[in-house]
């Protein structure tokens, strides 16, 4: 473990190198620690907390506390912390894989020796975990990917990735909660909006820790869902799975 | 001083790459939202100050063009912060000049045409503040996502009207501290070879014209990575002022609309007492950067945040000295 300064106003703990659920169990461990000591004296002054892969960011207030103090309290806990497993929530999430949605889905299948169902038979047995929300707000950078569906990014990004695009890179799943450009492949689309600046507590859907799969829809109810969610009447709640 | 008047702006031309700013949106970057704010939230501040505001006012930022804002209801007190000028227009058709740095108060009806700025960065300040819509805790537009209110043809905004008559605020202007850009070394210094850490901060870069809310990219002596795969990381968390170094070895300072993770290695991080400063670096300036520690972080900030208090004591009600001040006009007919 490496405490990291990000100039004045952030710590990076760093618990190594690569994409690894090992470390980023450690990553999980510290958060819940310090989510459960953030009201804390010794947290004054804490603003964020920016969990990746394989490290913990902690930005603060340089004029609202001492960052050395700050430093070396998150090097103790972050030793102490070690890697409980942090109980994240459990998403079903409606995705639907019609050829029009999924515009990259039969190149994939076809350079994978695989039939079309094959990969979304892969893709829906799978249980994804969330590392992290990054490159834009609710992006989630999900791990788990079969080593079968694995493949680089398109050589040329695309200028416009439609929103709520799922997308593979590596050994990475994601989903793009806005239209954007992107050099993933897609192979669905969910009706699930990813990011909801309405909802204040949490405008993301998913965090670090949480676990996914994948439902294939029909194209109707992929249509009704995108309807209920354009009223603000598809739930959250009826995504996860209970017990 | 400021009722809390229900006072009403309309945007009546938006002017190109304005937007609305305060001190940005806290505790949401775990969920990849941009920290957003002010590029240099010390002159946003002077601007708030200006017209009686605390520092937590909503500004229009300026980067270009500036607005046109009709009154609509209730005088406001209105001002511009940076080197920026504009006319105000009344209701007759006449035009009278504005300058930065002093406040100025508009009846219903009247205008404030805002002027050009190349490549530096200006506030205007209302009093009360622009009160738009805040969400998710802040009135900052983050363009990317679409959060925060974009200043649009028409729009109403609500601000606080002043019933205190044709009273004058003014102050020198504000300048900042001089000399190199201070930055921490890290997070992954390491990562360049030692004698690129040491050209980093030997030699001056360029401002180059690939500047936005989210970064500027500078032009200079190349650095090198310790090894070609150490030109990039598994994605880390990034800052505003986060110094990060591609293949190239060209480097990039990223800003308020950065994101929130990244994968280039940082050679090092403006420390917060400069990170304003980098708003007013005009594209084909050069910048050099020096070295410091946590401490030397804290006392630069500790300084910069009396100084700034200094400024703002000379903040001066020049109506009150019409008799002996001839400039206190500053309605000059054109």
């Amino acid at each position: 473990m490496r405490l990291l300064p990000l100039g004045d106003t952030a710590w990076t703990v760093e618990f190594g190198d690569r994409v690894d659920p090992a470390l980023h169990g450690r990553v999980l461990g510290l958060l819940d620690a310090l989510e459960k000591a953030k009201a804390d004296e010794e947290f004054v002054g804490v603003v964020d907390l920016v969990p990746t892969f394989r490290s913990l960011t902690v930005c603060y207030d340089p004029s609202a506390c001492d960052g050395a103090r700050l430093g070396e309290t998150l090097r103790n806990l972050a030793e102490k912390a070690g890697a409980a497993r942090r109980e994240g929530r459990h998403w079903h999430i409606p995705v639907c894989f019609d050829d029009d949605l999924a515009p990259d889905l039969a190149d994939l299948a076809q350079a994978k020796g695989l039939t079309r169902e094959a990969v979304i038979d892969l893709l829906t047995r799978t249980t994804f975990q969330v590392y992290m929300i990054g490159f834009m707000p609710g992006f989630p950078y999900m791990g788990g990917l079969p080593a079968e569906l694995e493949m680089p990014r398109l050589s040329t990004p695309r200028q416009a990735v439609p929103a709520r695009s799922l997308a593979v890179a590596g050994a990475m799943c994601a989903i793009y909660p806005w239209e954007s450009p992107g050099g993933w492949r897609l192979l669905g689309r969910t009706p699930v909006p990813l990011f909801s600046a309405q909802n204040e507590a949490s405008p993301s859907l998913l965090a670090s820790g949480d676990e996914v799969r994948w439902r294939a829809i029909a194209r109707s109810e992929f249509t009704e869902l995108e309807a209920a969610a354009a009223r603000g009447g598809l739930s959250r709640d009826s995504l996860l799975v209970k017990g | 001083m400021n009722d809390l008047g229900n006072a009403l702006i309309e945007v009546a031309n938006p002017g190109i790459a304005n937007s609305f700013q305060d001190l940005g949106r806290i505790g949401y970057r775990g969920m990849g939202l941009a920290v957003s704010g002010c590029l240099d939230p010390l002159t946003a501040r002077c601007a708030n100050a200006l017209v009686g505001n605390p520092p937590a006012c909503a500004v229009i930022e300026v980067r270009a063009r500036g607005p046109i804002l009709a009154v609509k209801q209730d005088p406001v007190r209105m001002v511009i912060a940076g080197p920026l000028t504009a006319k105000l227009i009344r209701t007759d058709g006449s035009q009278h000049d504005v300058a930065p740095w002093r406040s100025v108060t508009l009846d219903v009806g009247e205008r404030l045409q805002v002027g050009v700025l190349t490549g530096k960065t200006a506030y205007i300040a209302v009093s009360g503040g622009f009160a738009t819509p805040v969400q998710l805790g802040s009135r900052s537009l983050y363009q990317r996502a679409g959060i925060g209110v974009a200043i649009t043809k028409g729009l109403e905004i609500p601000c606080a009207g002043v019933s205190d008559g044709d009273k004058e605020f003014s102050a020198p202007p504000w300048s900042h501290d001089d000399g190199p850009i201070r930055v921490m070394l890290g997070p992954q210094d390491d990562h360049f070879k030692a004698e690129s850490v040491a050209a980093f901060l030997a030699n001056a870069y360029t401002a180059t014209e690939a500047r936005d809310r989210m970064g500027m990219r500078l032009q200079g002596v190349a650095l090198a990575h310790a090894t070609p795969a150490a030109a990039d990381i598994t994605s880390d968390g990034v800052v505003p002022g986060a110094v990060q170094v591609p293949a190239n070895g060209q480097p990039i300072i990223l800003l308020a609309d950065c994101q929130t993770v990244g994968g280039y290695p940082k050679i090092a991080t403006v420390i917060s007492a400069d990170l304003p400063r980098l708003a007013q670096v005009k594209p084909g300036e050069t910048i050099g950067f020096a070295a410091v520690g946590l401490v030397e972080a804290k006392q630069a900030l500790t300084a910069l945040e009396a100084r700034w208090k200094q400024w703002a004591g000379h903040i001066i009600d020049e109506s009150a000295a019409t008799d002996t001040d001839d400039e206190s006009d500053l309605f000059q007919p054109i």
